[in-house]
């Protein structure tokens, strides 16, 4: 307690001295990020028609449903009483933000993610249920819901259903996304949190980091695989990503003059807060190596020629940049918003506890856990079609 | 048209899962709501009675004066005739309710002290001393009775038999 | 009987006299005891607006409410839980927008002097406690409706259903709510909902030496709060935040937040 009183300076409310929402928190809009991004980078090839990133689609998909899957576990760990939170379901207020999580994760996940991917995958299930033995086969039979039919028409009908789910899913992405900036937007007790902008700020770095990260994976599973990455569809992605960037940036910017220009109650505090408090994660990590390095970087490989080998190494850094500013704006608005007092007299200090319940080692295995459970979906559903099983006795490709 | 069910086989089938899934839920929730819950609003109505049947831990004013029946009479006209008992004398709950448990006298040193020690950001009206140089903060019931501060000490034969 | 026998009966008499009297009284306390809502046929939720006063010129700053808030509602003793807290304002001439507050310990042990006289500063305490807004943004974010406003106008926590989720202590623009760590729920003023049920006022206010808080119930035309609204310019915290707050304030500077 002393110890938390000793990082505050200034006044604070007495009952505001310590952090509510912690790093947890912060990963929470990370990963929804991520997932939300990942589905718009697969919903291109789909339903706007960009070849390019075809060999991007379905690691996307599977990508957007592994971390959806972690997505709820670091609100559930946070929880007071994580046996309570079925009641999210059970009576959800309607006027709260939060009491559409649920929902809205459920409909992303069954709805949009599971039953796309599955319309995806369905010939190959059936591939491997009749090509495989024992448990795998069981596995797969399940998955395949016991309907060995693969014939032509049943695929046709698959995949203009899930076109149409496709079509569902970007508007439900935006609502996913959107969703999660207006859980911060809507505080109007919180100045750092309400503008209107938030929701919107908070979709295009969602995109931009989803993007980021399916280019990465895509580069890295590629070598790791041995394979030859295919540089039109890196090339590409990039120039979104790069697009999608100067979006969200502009939008971020104009939300920073607007807050310099009004200067309403709160600027004095808030100006005080990003100039010391906040001065590392904010300007030195999120504007200038998370936004400025990575946009000019990317830029430069529109404006000059360069080799594959050095694009492939400006992309790898960019991305990576990338995701470490869209985590630091993730930090910034979740704990930046918790450190000064609703008074504007004063600033708190986080201090990040490691091994409990909400400190840095569950943050770590929360982030780690979608890759792990990626890893199995890739081994279950393989993206790849050359290693999919012998497609000879069926029509198209299953996109 | 056979054939066009038979190639929705496997949609008819998720289908039902999902409806499978909806109709869990809907069973869940009428089994698992609280009772009543929305019928004062979005809350479950027995909140109010949790939130009202804990026992007061301060008793109240009327309660002290059942007993001490006299304490009207002494308060009257005085500036503290409005102030309640347990302001000074603490939570009386637990004496109210079993009048063998008996409380602590209140310090005639401190508890005049919490409010009349001197401070900027008191009214200007309200009296107020430095107990370093008033009296050099002895006993402010020497002078003063707490429950009428206008008049002198209230128990003068305590004071004698001191001196 | 001399007065020093009276005196000693005010306190700690014993003796047959007064084992009558007391008895007497805790049959008629216990009738207060008595009056949870469902059992007391006298209140009734659709009877009552509860609302309070605060008079900024009678507070001296005691933090009797602090003390007597904490016992009254078992409110953890650490110095970052209050139901209620008072703070210090220090205004310098024109610097309305840079007070100088402080609340050591919310004001549970009192205030030392820190300021000197006639230095062309304005000094004075503000008591806080939840403003029972009657449209209050913890209650429109709260998830589950773990937190609502009662009938008759207290903004309530159902502890026994509030996830812990947190929402609601950061949509609060007055900092008034927290969570228990021994509960791991939300916690908040209740305006002594166990008291104001038994027809007994606030631990707060029971406990002000000033009369500077006031609970007051709008629905009663006969409660004195309707005289001291008629009678003083109030004000509430924060009134751009339209959260149609019932603590009203009376002498409130325009400096504080």
């Amino acid at each position: 307690m002393e110890q938390i009183l000793a990082g505050v300076e200034g006044f604070m409310y007495p009952n505001e001295v310590e952090l509510q929402w912690s790093i947890l928190i912060v990963l929470y809009p990370f990963i929804t990020g991520l997932v939300a991004g990942a589905f718009i980078l697969a919903s291109l090839e789909r339903v706007f028609n960009v070849e390019a990133v075809k060999p991007t689609y379905r690691l996307a998909l599977l990508t957007a449903l592994a971390f959806l899957l972690v997505a709820p576990l670091p609100l559930q760990l946070h929880l007071g009483h994580p046996e309570r939170s079925l009641e999210m379901y059970l009576t959800p207020h309607l006027t709260s933000a939060m009491a559409m999580f649920g929902f809205v994760y459920l409909w992303y996940l069954m709805v949009v993610l599971v039953l796309e991917i599955w319309l995806d995958y369905r010939k190959e299930i059936v591939l491997m249920a009749r090509k495989s033995t024992g448990a795998t086969k069981l596995l797969y039979r399940v998955m395949s819901l016991g309907v060995d039919n693969i014939s032509e028409e049943s695929l046709r009908i698959d995949h203009k259903l899930g076109t149409f789910l496709t079509i569902v899913g970007i508007p439900s992405a935006f609502l996913l996304h959107g969703y999660v900036g207006f859980i911060f937007g809507s505080i109007k007790a919180n100045p750092w949190w309400s503008t209107p902008l938030m929701p919107i700020v908070f979709l295009f770095s969602a995109i931009v980091s989803g993007i980021a990260t399916v280019m990465l994976m895509y580069m890295a599973i590629t070598v790791v695989r041995g394979g030859k990455i295919d540089m039109p569809c890196v090339d590409t992605i990039a120039r979104y990503l790069m697009y999608a960037f100067i979006v969200d940036f502009s939008l971020e910017m104009l939300d920073l003059i607007h807050r310099v220009y009004e200067a309403d109650e709160s600027f004095k505090s808030l100006d005080f807060m990003v100039h010391t408090r906040l001065y590392t994660s904010q300007v030195i990590l999120q504007i200038v190596i998370g936004t400025i390095i990575p946009i000019g970087l990317l830029a430069m490989t529109q404006l000059i020629k360069l080799t594959d080998g050095a694009r492939k190494g400006i992309y790898s850094v960019a991305g990576c940049l990338t995701l470490i500013g869209i985590f630091s704006m993730r930090w910034n608005v979740v704990i930046g918003g918790q450190l000064f007092s609703k008074s504007f007299l004063g600033y708190t200090t986080y201090k990040m506890a490691f091994a409990t319940k909400e400190g840095l080692l569950p943050a770590l295995v929360l982030m780690v856990l979608p890759f792990v459970i990626l890893w199995v979906l890739v081994k279950l559903l393989p993206p790849w079609e050359e290693e999919a099983p012998a497609l000879s006795d069926g029509p198209g490709d299953g996109i | 048209m056979r054939h066009l069910i038979k190639d929705k086989e496997h949609l008819f089938r998720m289908a039902a899962l999902f409806v499978a899934g909806i109709f869990m839920f809907v069973i869940l929730r009428a089994v698992m709501v609280p009772k009543g819950f929305g019928t004062l609003g979005h809350y479950r109505p027995g909140a109010l009675e949790d939130n009202a049947k804990k026992t007061p831990v301060f008793a109240g004013k009327p309660a002290c004066l059942e007993c001490h029946t006299d304490m009207v009479e002494k308060q009257k006209g005085s500036k503290h005739a409005a102030i309640n008992c347990e302001a000074c004398h603490g939570a009386q709950g637990v004496h109210a309710t079993d009048p063998e448990k008996k409380p602590i006298r209140p310090d005639p040193k401190a508890v005049c002290l919490v409010c009349h020690t001197a401070n900027v950001a008191k009214p200007k009206g309200f009296p107020q001393i430095d107990p370093k140089t008033h009296m050099e903060g002895g006993p402010c019931n020497e002078c003063h009775a707490p429950h009428h501060p206008e008049k002198g000490p209230e128990k003068p034969a305590v004071q004698e038999a001191k001196k | 009987m001399s007065e020093a026998k009276v005196d000693r009966r005010d306190f700690l008499s014993s003796g047959g006299r007064f084992l009558l009297l007391t008895s007497a009284a805790a049959a008629a306390y216990e009738h207060v005891l008595a009056g949870a809502p469902e059992k007391a046929p006298n209140y009734k939720t659709t009877e009552h607006w509860w609302a309070m006063t605060i008079d900024i010129d009678r507070c001296i700053g005691c933090g009797n409410c602090v003390r007597a808030c904490k016992t009254e509602n078992d409110v953890p003793i650490e110095s970052s839980f209050f139901r209620t807290w008072v703070e210090r304002y220090h205004v310098e001439g024109t610097e309305m927008e840079r007070p100088e507050v402080d609340s050591p310990n919310g004001g549970y042990d009192g205030f030392r002097e820190k300021y000197k006289a006639g230095e062309g500063s304005k000094d004075f305490f503000v008591p806080k406690l939840c403003n029972h807004c009657a449209h209050s943004p913890c209650v429109q974010v709260c998830p589950v409706g773990a937190t609502f406003v009662s009938p008759d106008g207290v903004v309530m926590v159902d502890k026994a259903y509030c996830l812990g989720c947190r929402y609601c202590v950061l949509a609060c623009p007055y900092g008034c709510r927290f969570i228990d760590p021994r509960t791991e729920t939300v916690d908040k003023c209740s305006l002594c909902y166990h008291r104001i049920t038994k027809g007994l006022t606030t631990a707060c206010c029971e406990t002000c030496p000033t009369g500077a808080r006031k609970l007051g119930d709008l629905k009663n035309p006969n409660d004195p709060i309707h005289e001291f609204l008629k009678n003083h310019k109030v004000h509430v915290l924060k009134p751009q935040m339209a959260t149609g707050a019932k603590v009203f304030y009376h002498a409130l500077d325009g400096s504080v937040r």
